[in-house]
């Protein structure tokens, strides 16, 4: 079955959630804010990579989706260390 | 069939990662914004993976797609609790009014961030305001 128009309008929505996500990350009051937004915007592009994965066939575009969503956990829990005045060890 | 079912599943988890990135624009301060989003979009994201399983069946794609969605159930719920760690040990306060704060009797007092008004949604009068305050003493 032919689902090339479903997952464009499926990339459109996780596009505007990802703006949202910039919006916040521009506009938020203090530093947490920010790194809400950053970790909710690593989430959505691994739903986006699977969206591509569905529209394109390859299965590369899941890897992707992999290294982004741990890479995307390292780097958050890295922000919240640094948000709460620690060394990455403690 | 399969395929009718994934595109539901993907449909519902749109919705809810949207309805996430709503409630991250939307909610007045930290820890609201983090509960909207993080539950909203992991759950979102993990719809979203399980329905391309379920659509694609048994072959590269599909498995890690499942890898995936096991990944992201198992990281984000932890990213989530580390930021909300973070910010209330840097003194980011809850917007009032606050009904139960259970959190300060366990922590030693933090120090406000200087110039930080939390709740304040008006960002851009905040830095002036510290200055101000900083010639001011």
């Amino acid at each position: 079955m032919d689902i090339g128009n479903f997952t464009w309008a499926a990339m459109a929505l996780l596009l505007a959630g990802g703006y949202m996500c910039l919006y916040r990350i521009g506009k938020g009051p203090t530093a947490p804010d920010r790194t809400v937004a950053i970790d909710i915007l690593g989430v959505i592009l691994v739903g986006f990579c699977a969206m591509l994965s569905l529209l394109t066939g390859k299965d590369f575009y899941m890897s992707i989706a992999i290294a982004w969503a741990l890479l995307s956990f390292i780097g958050t829990i890295a922000l919240a260390k640094y948000l709460e005045g620690m060394g990455l060890d403690e | 069939m399969n395929e009718y079912v994934g595109l539901g599943i993907i449909t519902v988890g749109l919705l809810f990662d949207l309805f996430g990135c709503i409630g991250l624009v939307r909610l007045p301060d930290v820890y609201t914004r983090l509960q909207a989003a993080t539950k909203c979009v992991t759950l979102g994201t993990c719809m979203v993976l399980a329905g391309v399983f379920v659509f694609v069946g048994f072959n590269p794609t599909g498995v890690k797609a499942l890898v995936c969605m096991a990944f992201v159930l198992a990281t984000s719920p932890t990213a989530a609790h580390a930021i909300a760690r973070g910010a209330y040990r840097s003194g980011v306060r809850m917007k009032e009014p606050v009904v139960v704060d259970r959190y300060k009797s366990a922590v030693p007092a933090p120090t406000p961030h200087p110039g930080v008004v939390v709740g304040e949604d008006q960002g851009d009068e905040e830095p002036v305001a510290a200055e101000s305050a900083r010639k001011g003493s």
